[in-house]
């Protein structure tokens, strides 16, 4: 008698579908207006109003000292700066970007060179610093900075550019996870994982390679090597599983210890830091701006999509989780599947341990510790049910992003870490609610 | 018996009215029950029975009407309101706690505690209960060892304790023997001698006329009529509930039967599946029957793979097969519909079109990807010649009917174009009309050359549709019946109790 409800349905899926997101974009909003705080003005505008206001006010036969910080958008606010300037036929003795003891030298030097100096255009931070007046003819009173904006401290895109490098690998490691759950399984290696892979690499790459020296074809080589034992400890669980018949809990809780112990074994409990270039490249490099990890958590996440939606093998894996018996008599290989769930997972978390070793440029055996937790939570916020049959992949980087969003809000709001843990406990919490609701909404 | 003088009926429901988002399950249902009467509910599923006997339970509100016991209204808000009311149902699925005794899951939740719970007492009380349903259920095991016959009479006992005055069945007989189902009527009969009042749900029709008084049909949410049993006809029965008259309950056409395509020799596994050998042919439907536990479906999963033979040759036109998983059955050309398919046919959580692609996933994709396109249009091809009542092809199969959940099994299985198709009770548990259709389709099956084994445990059934019949009993294979016409219930029966 259920089968003409369509209005409630199309509700419940668009619920499922656009829930999350509506949570995430919410999140962000508040956020963003909680944080709402004058920013300091720097970047390519500021430099162009600087270089405006120092020509209305000097005339363009004037001379300037352009100053700024270390930060990116400190650079863009120099060269914005001294091209508008010099376009305007102002002489720029010195461009600076800095700390405040570079800043001194340089206009020492430029009085020096007994040049005049008329304003000294600098970014709001740069305004701020107190060498200016041992200058008996610059003062501070030369300065010219453009006045603060009013911008969220969350929404600025160095904050957001963070939360997702941050995320990436959680997300990445997710994947694996949304699998393994959907096929009403459950994985608390990964983090152990992590920290094998980590240290297989880094191990690998000291030793058969030349430390910091070591190529990039060894390096591959020792990534893969990483994955690999990873990989193995996945077959290995996902074995105990199909043949042994030992509940998911209990063997990846094995796997959990083992992969720890042999990760602080193969380490001898030191963090291994001889690592070439090529290697932090992949963790701690960006890509037309975009942290690498962020690049390679999107490519994950488009094919485990495909993946999962699209093929034979996602097919079987939503099945094998909504119910392995109809779906071992419709022909599905329910134990092969289970096996390649549990290989992914491995897999993705040894990525996980080369992306996380790498942006820190060491390899070491405390890595990953409790990020099952948090990979466990990113997917079951995500609406994946720990009863197996559903979940989405784009679902879980929802669910990453909306926990990494909440730490980083409260981080910016500065909430301490015991209120963080407790606010995440109730969000998971609720995440479940919401689903247990969903369910005795459908049930019938 | 009754002191006062109390002309009211036991129960009087009227004017019910119930709706779910975007259906309404009941409209203006009105029901009217004595004491010691057996009052039979009928109706196709999705009529509204199973929400009725909700509201009676306490498990649904009704949005409007009253229910009176006695004559005074009562508010059945909650199951516990319907139990201190006097109202017992028993669900198809019973709520036994599986590692307590009999006694135990008794007094479940109405322990007499001091500090500890008396057992001793317990026990005993537990004991004078099924002495007054006259049988002898096994006290001090967990009830998951009890058979489905003795949880019921637990479930019985259980509401008989709670001095319960009327006692709703659904579908109480569904998964008992022929014995089990007479020794639960001399239950019934000693219940109805102490009045209580009893709504009996089942699609057996053979059942309703042997143990009804009246007879309340629904159709569509709605009643359509009434009678005392003894007036009312078996056809009259069926066009009440259909709403339109079938002319032939069992439409069987025999097909050309030819040689031999599937040949089982010597099949084995345990207790359960003794030394059977069988053959089927092209265009035949063999029914295969016998008691509860015989051993039918435990044959059928060693020639399907389900479960691993001892010892045996499977052969499928001349060929002898390697079957070792379900997997290798379906490819060699058999499948099977199985007997409970909410938890072996279907994936409930899934939507109707995957859970059809389930087997087909090699036509349906091509490198690993599934063509959606192709998956879409050959399902909805089903959906058509099977009449299946969906909104869309996403909806879960969870939220569909008995008889529509059974077509989106058979759609998965035709879809293969298996040349064996092995159906274990195909028609539990489905509507008249869904199950004159499935009849149909079992018609055409044979008529391009399939071969059919039938499970079925209602002899009417097995008569009317098989070609052939085989009767097994503790295993084994104790009769072949070849002249089906003018074969007879009794005669079945008698070689399954052999």
């Amino acid at each position: 008698m259920n089968e003409t409800r369509p209005k409630p349905q199309r509700w419940a899926a668009f619920a499922n579908n656009y829930g999350m997101v509506l949570v995430l974009l919410i999140l962000i909003a508040a956020f963003s207006v909680l944080t709402l705080e004058r920013q300091s003005s720097t970047g390519a505008d500021a430099g162009r109003v600087v270089a405006r206001d120092i020509v209305n006010a000097h005339g363009s036969s004037s001379t300037v000292v352009v100053v700024a910080g270390l930060k990116p958008p400190d650079e863009s606010f120099l060269r914005e700066a001294t091209d508008a300037l010099e376009a305007a036929g102002v002489t720029v003795a010195a461009t600076v970007g800095g700390r405040p003891a570079d800043a001194r030298r340089a206009i020492e030097r430029v009085l020096q060179e007994g040049h005049s100096i008329d304003a000294i255009a600098a970014t709001g931070d740069a305004a701020r610093w107190s060498i200016y007046d041992r200058f008996e003819s610059v003062g501070n009173s030369r300065c010219v900075s453009a006045a603060p904006t009013l911008w969220p401290t969350f929404a600025k895109s160095e904050n957001i550019l963070n939360v997702a490098n941050q995320t990436a690998i959680y997300a990445i490691i997710a994947i694996g996870m949304t699998m393994v759950i959907i096929t009403a399984g459950i994985d608390l290696s990964v983090g152990s994982l992590v920290a094998l892979s980590a240290v297989a690499a880094a191990v690998f790459i000291r030793d058969a390679g030349d430390g910091t020296e070591t190529g990039a074809g060894l390096m591959i080589v020792g990534c893969c090597v990483g994955m690999g034992i990873c990989a193995l400890g996945g077959v290995f669980n996902g074995v105990m599983i199909t043949r042994l018949g030992i509940p998911p809990f209990i063997t990846t809780l094995a796997m959990m210890l083992m992969a720890r112990g042999l990760a602080r074994r193969l380490s001898d409990e030191l963090s291994i830091q001889a690592l070439p270039a090529s290697f932090t490249w992949i963790g701690g490099a960006a890509t037309f701006g975009i942290p690498n990890p962020v690049f390679l958590m999107v490519v994950l996440y488009g094919v485990a999509h495909v993946v999962m939606s699209r093929t034979v093998f996602g097919r079987y894996a939503y099945a094998v989780g909504g119910n392995a018996e109809a779906a071992r008599l419709s022909g599905v290989p329910v134990k092969r599947v289970i096996v390649v769930v549990y290989t992914l997972c491995g897999a993705l978390a040894g990525l996980g341990g080369i992306v996380q070793s790498s942006k820190l440029g060491s390899g070491d055996p405390k890595l990953g510790l409790m990020f099952e937790l948090d990979v466990i939570a990113a997917v079951v916020v995500g609406g994946t049910s720990l009863m197996g049959g559903e979940g989405r992949i784009f679902g879980t980087l929802i669910g990453a992003f909306i926990i990494a969003v909440i730490k980083n809000g409260m981080n910016l709001m500065k909430v301490g870490a015991p209120e963080q843990q407790i606010v995440l406990g109730a969000v998971v919490l609720l995440a479940v609610l919401v689903d247990t609701l969903k369910r005795r909404g459908t049930a019938h | 018996m009754v002191n006062t003088v109390n002309t009211a009926p036991l129960l009087e429901m009227s004017r019910i009215r119930k709706s779910f988002p975007g259906v309404q399950a009941l409209s203006d249902v009105s029901l009217r029950l004595h004491r010691g009467e057996v009052l039979a509910l009928m109706g196709e599923n999705g009529a509204g029975k199973s929400t009725l006997i909700k509201t009676l339970g306490g498990a649904h509100r009704p949005d409007a009407g009253t229910i009176a016991i006695d004559g005074k209204p009562v508010d059945l808000s909650s199951p516990t309101a319907a139990i201190e009311a006097g109202i017992g149902v028993i669900y198809q699925e019973f709520n036994l706690i599986p590692a307590l005794t009999a006694w135990e899951n008794i007094f479940l939740g109405r322990e007499r505690t001091g500090l500890l719970v008396d057992r001793a007492d317990e026990r005993s009380r537990a004991a004078v209960l099924f002495e007054r349903l006259g049988v002898d259920v096994p006290l001090d095991i967990p009830s998951r060892l009890l058979s489905i016959a003795q949880q019921q009479l637990v479930e019985i006992a259980k509401a008989l304790s709670q001095d319960v005055r009327m006692l709703v069945m659904d579908e109480p007989s569904a998964a008992l023997t022929q014995q089990e189902v007479n020794k639960l009527f001399a239950i019934i009969h000693e219940l109805k001698r102490q009045g209580i009042g009893i709504i009996y749900i089942s699609h057996r029709l053979d059942e309703i006329f042997n143990i009804a008084d009246t007879i309340t049909v629904l159709r569509d949410g709605r009643y359509v009529g009434d009678a005392p049993a003894s007036e009312m006809t078996r056809q009259q029965l069926i066009e009440l509930m259909v709403g339109r008259s079938i002319e032939n309950e069992f439409p069987k056409q025999a097909a050309e039967i030819g040689d031999a395509r599937l040949v089982v020799k010597g099949l084995c596994r345990g207790a359960t599946v003794r030394n059977v050998s069988f053959e089927v042919r092209r265009g035949e439907i063999l029914g295969l029957t016998g008691l509860v536990g015989a051993g039918r479906t435990e044959l059928v999963r060693l020639i399907f793979g389900a479960d691993t033979r001892d010892a045996g040759q499977i052969a499928l036109d001349g060929q002898v097969l390697n079957i070792n998983s379900a997997r290798d059955a379906i490819r060699a050309g058999i499948c099977l519909l199985t007997e409970d398919r909410k938890s072996q046919g279907l994936v409930l959580c899934r939507c109707v079109r995957e859970n059809f692609a389930l087997p087909n996933v090699r036509q349906l994709s091509a490198f690993g990807v599934m063509q959606q396109r192709h998956e879409r249009s050959a399902f909805s091809a089903y959906v058509d010649s099977l009449s299946i009542r969906i909104p869309h092809q996403q909806q879960l199969a969870r939220n569909l009917s008995g008889g529509n959940q059974q077509k989106v099994v058979l759609a998965k299985w035709l879809q293969q174009n298996a040349e064996v198709l092995i159906f274990d009770e195909p028609t539990r548990g489905i509507d008249v009309g869904a199950k004159h259709e499935i009849y149909q389709l079992m018609n055409d099956l044979t008529a391009r050359g399939k071969s059919i084994i039938m499970i079925s445990s209602e002899l009417p059934e097995v008569l009317g549709m098989s070609d052939r019949i085989l009767v097994m009993h503790e295993g084994r294979i104790t009769g072949e019946i070849c002249d089906v016409a003018s074969a007879t219930q009794e005669e079945i029966m008698q070689l399954a109790i052999n």
